[in-house]
């Protein structure tokens, strides 16, 4: 009774931020709207006893791609009279592309059919006495193993592509070259000024100068006399 | 008809209808119970404020976004090593490695960003 409320509470909200995302102005309330309609579907998860998918949508969904979203929202600086101009000349395209979409969709509806077994499905999905998460753990690490690793591939191409298309050297980088940095120890110089005296060479040691002479003395006994 | 699991989240449903409860009740109450005057003038910049010199959306270094990208990958990399972590006694080696393996592949895609220096800022 208390769970069939609220499904529909949720789900009505979850459809009206949905709405709210296509139809708010500025683009940065979508992605308000957005968060919203992602909460709660993590609530609808729970009532259908996904625990655990429902905590990941939280975390994963409300925590970094909408982050993501509102950093594109933002980078894409739109420009909302410029946008208003073209349509009336895409229009009819839009139109043509929308309704063919809309006729799959009717399609597809019209051949949906439940499983036999799905009622039963849904109201067992995991085996007694065990809890959400450890039931995907049981059979996602071994069972189904190979889309496990497959999932790890697009993670790693994701984590590349990224990269590769928004990583460019800019000229004023100063980046951390360790076997340069190693490689330059000679240029210091060890020195043991007398004592009062400092070493008198402007306060900075300067590089010694090259070994021209066949037997350089140590720093020291210069600072001191010249 | 409903899971069992949905009991221990009735607290989280009372404290939601709290919580919206008392939210209505202090918008709708400084709606009815509080003299309204609207005029411009109280919406206007003054004093210490000034109107604003140019629109809040401007364009910002693509960078961050790859950082938000980054992010995301690892979360959801963690995201898998929860159910690994609870169910490591029952899964065996076979689920030890092939977690192993997970990890192996990011860690290659990680020292691929740490070398072209996608974590350095400047």
């Amino acid at each position: 009774m208390i769970a069939g409320l609220a499904f529909y509470f949720f789900a009505f909200i979850l459809i009206a931020a949905a709405v709210m995302v296509v139809t708010a102005r500025n683009p940065v309330h979508s992605v308000i709207w957005l968060i919203a309609a992602f909460f709660n579907a993590a609530a609808l998860f729970l009532i259908a006893g996904a625990e655990f998918l429902a905590m990941i949508l939280v975390i994963v969904y409300v925590g970094a791609v909408a982050v993501l979203f509102l950093f594109v929202v933002m980078m894409l600086d739109v420009d909302f009279a410029q946008l208003r101009e073209g349509v009336q000349r895409y229009a009819p395209i839009g139109a043509v592309v929308g309704g063919i979409l809309f006729l799959e969709l009717l399609l597809v509806l019209s051949v949906w059919r439940f499983a036999p077994d799905a009622a039963a499905l849904r109201m067992a999905p995991m085996p007694e006495g065990v809890t959400n998460t450890e039931a995907i753990g049981r059979i996602l690490y071994t069972d189904h193993i190979y889309l496990f690793q497959i999932s790890g591939l697009i993670l790693l191409v994701a984590m590349i592509g990224a990269i590769v298309l928004t990583l460019r050297d800019r000229p004023g980088t100063k980046r951390q070259d360790v076997g340069a940095q190693i490689a330059r120890s000679s240029a210091v110089a060890m020195a043991r000024p007398e004592l009062g005296e400092g070493i008198r060479r402007e306060d900075i040691l300067r590089p010694l100068p090259p070994p021209a002479k066949e037997a350089p003395k140590p720093v020291t006994h210069e600072g001191g006399h010249h | 008809m409903t899971q069992p699991l949905l009991a221990q989240y009735f607290p989280i449903l009372v404290f939601l209808g709290i919580a919206g409860g008392i939210a209505l009740a202090m918008v709708g109450g400084s709606i009815l119970l509080a003299r309204q005057k609207p005029d411009a003038e109280k919406l206007s910049a003054y004093e210490c404020g000034f109107a604003p010199f140019d629109d809040t959306r401007r364009r910002f270094d693509v960078r961050f976004y790859l950082v938000a990208i980054l992010f995301i990958i690892f979360d959801l990399e963690v995201a898998f090593l929860f159910p690994w972590a609870v169910t490591l006694g029952d899964i065996g080696w076979l689920g030890f490695f092939s977690m192993m393996g997970f990890l192996f592949v990011l860690t290659v895609g990680f020292i691929y960003e740490w070398r072209k220096g996608a974590l350095d800022w400047e």
